[in-house]
């Protein structure tokens, strides 16, 4: 049993846990993720490490209420514990000193974002930070990313908050207006046609995108091949091959299709539980 | 001389067990136990036992059941085989040791495995209640046997290499990457075939030998090899097993609702998918499911399939009957359910709808050439024999690669060309003193029993190299 050490709710929907995993704390990379499985009954399910504290033994992770499992998890409180937490998982992420970094983040892909971008810095690159949200109620780690940053755009859905539009309106400006190539790479994680956009751009500018991808995922360590993507027409497995790839390689079709594979199961799933609940 | 016929498994009716996942083979009754035990006839140079990876007292035992000395048939048992109620229901008997036993020339071999299962069952009955459940045995150790062992991967070969560790007396911590121990024993094998409760009561076995187990660490990740070298480990036992699952390689392959058999099973096996939605696990099972492959990964796949409620359920299979790797008893019992067989057949490519989900496989003909490599007649394709069939469902069971996660993490070790690591055969030494290896991250994909004679094989090295180097 994982003991969950702190519990707040930072966004409309999205979750932040405190979690005593002190392998793990000492373990993990930015990048990297744990499979967790809440109790007797429950999937398995992949989330990405935010943060950490060595000292503590803790992680951190943002879990944005979707399907049942992460509605479940939404019902646990400080005190609680989670049955179980394998990991860390997956391949760090490549940190070196690039030069400019455009990081941009969408949705709850911003706490995946966060420790690569401080990571970054602290490679002395220059960090470009773009993130997006649907509203002002949705948006995390703002603060955190905005130190970390030298350049910090913000955008909103329904322009509630930063400025209004997406992620993808802030960069192909900045790639309008900038006379120099803008950055040496470029970090793109959030939902996949956000991160499909922002590597279809980049793209046309040949500048190199790393994507950190969220296929289905069973047991995370290389045995089931549920979470094989398609990267430049070979089949990668994403627990062991990645989760982060050349989102110029990407298969966007295949993994948006993969990704709705069990949409009507999770549906039941979470219909079944709402009314066990209820009852 | 027979005047005993060999004794018949009572088995689930077809019609009905096609419906549930309880057990197929019922076990044999006390009687019949009894009257097979008397149709061994105690060679005194037992061939039986060669064919044992594990190296059991074949003979021995089966005299005791024929005297029914049931406690003294399963010390003996017991006394080489820590996974008995498992190998009596998974391994494969017919080409191991019944082939050997001398009455397999004349009339039919001893059902040596039923008599195993039996046998061991009994045990469980005897003494689930007592001795074993919840009581793991304190360790009490003197100086020299306080050596501390790591063994990764909690499967058969990890298990056994445990567990005659700890018979030895040395001090043996099992680490698991999963929520449960038991490796392909829990994901791999449906219950049906091998139910739940009878791995986890062997696990409490060697659990009760004093072998501690933890669950969700994966070596490689949670902790390196050499951070258990630093952590006072004298030896570690790499037991991992098979992973990445091989795919065909034609277009189409990543479709929804194709699956490895690996994911396809530890939905079902492990994760309970066949109670969703009580079990939070879904599996997706259309009316017609295509298998690939002919091995028992494939025949329990077929017949999980079944069991999930698919109306058509077709093996496809690039040779023969004749060729099939799955023990005939699984396919014979496969057939008895329902499942259809496309022999001679390979296929080309999937296609899918406008979602992305399978509904058709084109498959090619195919007649067999000259032996391969592998020693089988080669699958040659026949000429403008294109064919269409519909489908919902495909699960691919053709094979594994070794896990890449831990060989990866230890520089230095020597590798075959998929990755295997490779091992001396008689000791499973690796190219790293004190690291050994069995089992199918060594050998690739094979059978239970073999990983656990390497298991075996491996502990006895262990025990002779921590000798010489003290």
């Amino acid at each position: 049993m994982f003991k969950i050490l702190g519990k707040t709710e930072p966004a409309t929907n999205i979750n932040k846990f405190i979690i005593e995993v002190p392998e793990i704390a000492k373990k993990v990379l930015p990048g990297q993720f744990v499979i967790l499985r809440l109790h007797e009954k429950g999937e398995r399910i992949p989330i990405t490490i935010a943060d950490k504290d060595k000292e503590k033994g803790t992680i951190t992770l943002f879990v944005q209420e979707v399907g049942k499992t992460t509605t479940e998890m939404g019902r646990l409180k400080t005190g609680d514990a989670i049955l179980d937490v394998v990991g860390p998982l997956g391949v760090p992420s490549h940190i070196e000193n690039f030069g400019t970094v455009l990081c941009v983040a969408g949705g709850v892909g911003v706490a995946v974002m966060y420790p690569i971008a401080k990571a970054l810095k602290e490679k002395n690159n220059k960090v470009i930070s773009v993130l997006g949200a649907r509203s002002k109620s949705f948006v995390i780690l703002e603060n955190e990313i905005k130190n970390i940053s030298d350049e910090f755009y913000l955008t909103t859905d329904d322009g509630s908050y930063g400025q209004k539009g997406f992620v993808s309106d802030v960069l192909k400006n900045l790639l309008a207006t900038c006379h120099s190539p803008l950055a040496n790479i470029v970090f793109a994680i959030g939902p996949v046609p956000m991160m499909k956009v922002v590597s279809e751009i980049t793209k046309q500018h040949n500048l190199k995108t790393i994507v950190s991808l969220n296929p289905v995922m069973v047991d995370g360590t290389g045995m089931c091949g549920a979470c094989r993507v398609s990267i430049g027409g070979v089949t990668k497995f994403a627990c062991v091959d990645g989760p982060d790839f050349d989102g110029h390689l990407v298969n966007w079709n295949e993994l948006t299709c993969r990704l709705s594979l069990f949409k009507q199961k999770e549906k039941e799933s979470l219909d079944y539980y709402c009314k066990l609940k209820s009852a | 001389m027979e005047k005993i016929p060999r004794q018949k498994m009572p088995v689930q009716n077809a019609k009905a067990r096609v419906k549930n996942f309880a057990s197929v083979a019922l076990g044999y009754t006390e009687e019949q136990a009894i009257l097979e035990a008397k149709r061994c006839l105690q060679c005194k140079k037992p061939t039986c036992i060669e064919g044992c990876p594990v190296e059991i007292d074949i003979p021995g035992f089966i005299k005791k059941i024929a005297e029914q000395n049931f406690e003294e048939a399963i010390k003996i048992l017991k006394d080489k085989n820590n996974l008995p109620a498992i190998c009596g229901r998974v391994c494969p008997q017919e080409t191991q040791c019944e082939i050997k036993c001398v009455l397999t020339k004349k009339y039919e071999p001893v059902a040596i495995g039923r008599l195993e299962r039996f046998i061991a069952d009994w045990g469980i009955e005897q003494i689930q209640d007592t001795r074993y459940k919840k009581q793991e045995k304190p360790r009490t150790m003197n100086n020299e046997q306080q050596t501390k062992i790591a063994v990764v991967g909690s499967g058969p070969a990890g298990l056994t290499c445990a567990a005659d560790l700890a018979k030895m007396g040395y001090n043996v911590d099992l680490f698991e990457s999963l929520h449960q121990p038991g490796g392909v024993l829990m994901y791999g094998i449906p219950e049906f075939r091998l139910p739940k409760k009878i791995v986890e009561y062997e696990i409490n076995y060697v659990k009760s030998l004093g072998v501690s187990i933890s669950t969700n660490v994966l070596i490689g990740k949670t902790k390196t090899v050499q951070e258990l070298f630093d952590d006072g480990y004298k030896a570690v036992f790499i037991g991992s097993g098979a992973g990445l699952p091989q795919f065909l390689g034609i277009p189409g392959e990543n479709l929804n609702r194709i699956y490895s058999a690996n994911e396809f099973l530890t939905r079902v096996n492990l994760m309970k998918a066949y109670l969703f939605p009580e079990y939070d696990t879904p599996i997706n099972i259309g009316r017609n499911v295509v298998v690939f492959g002919a091995g028992n990964v494939a025949m329990d796949s077929a017949r999980v399939s079944l069991r999930l409620g698919a109306d058509n359920v077709t093996i496809i299979y690039r040779r023969t009957e004749k060729e099939m790797p799955a023990r005939l008893e699984e396919i014979e019992n496969a057939k008895e359910e329902g499942v259809k067989f496309h022999l001679l057949t390979a296929p080309v490519r999937f296609i899918g709808d406008e979602n992305n989900n399978v509904i058709k496989v084109e498959c090619l003909k195919m007649e067999l050439g000259e032996p391969d490599a592998s020693g089988r007649r080669r699958p040659v394709p026949i000429q403008n024999s294109e064919f269409i069939i519909d489908i919902d469902t495909a699960v691919i069971a053709i094979g594994q690669n070794p896990n890449p996660l831990i060989p990866r993490t230890i520089p230095g070790l020597q590798l075959g060309k998929h990755g295997n690591i490779i091992t001396d055969e008689k000791t499973g030494a690796t190219s790293i003193p004190g690291i050994f290896a069995g089992g199918d991250i060594a050998t690739g994909a094979a059978t239970v029993i073999e990983a656990m004679g390497a298991g075996k094989r491996a502990a006895r090295a262990i025990n002779e190299y921590l000798k010489k180097s003290n």
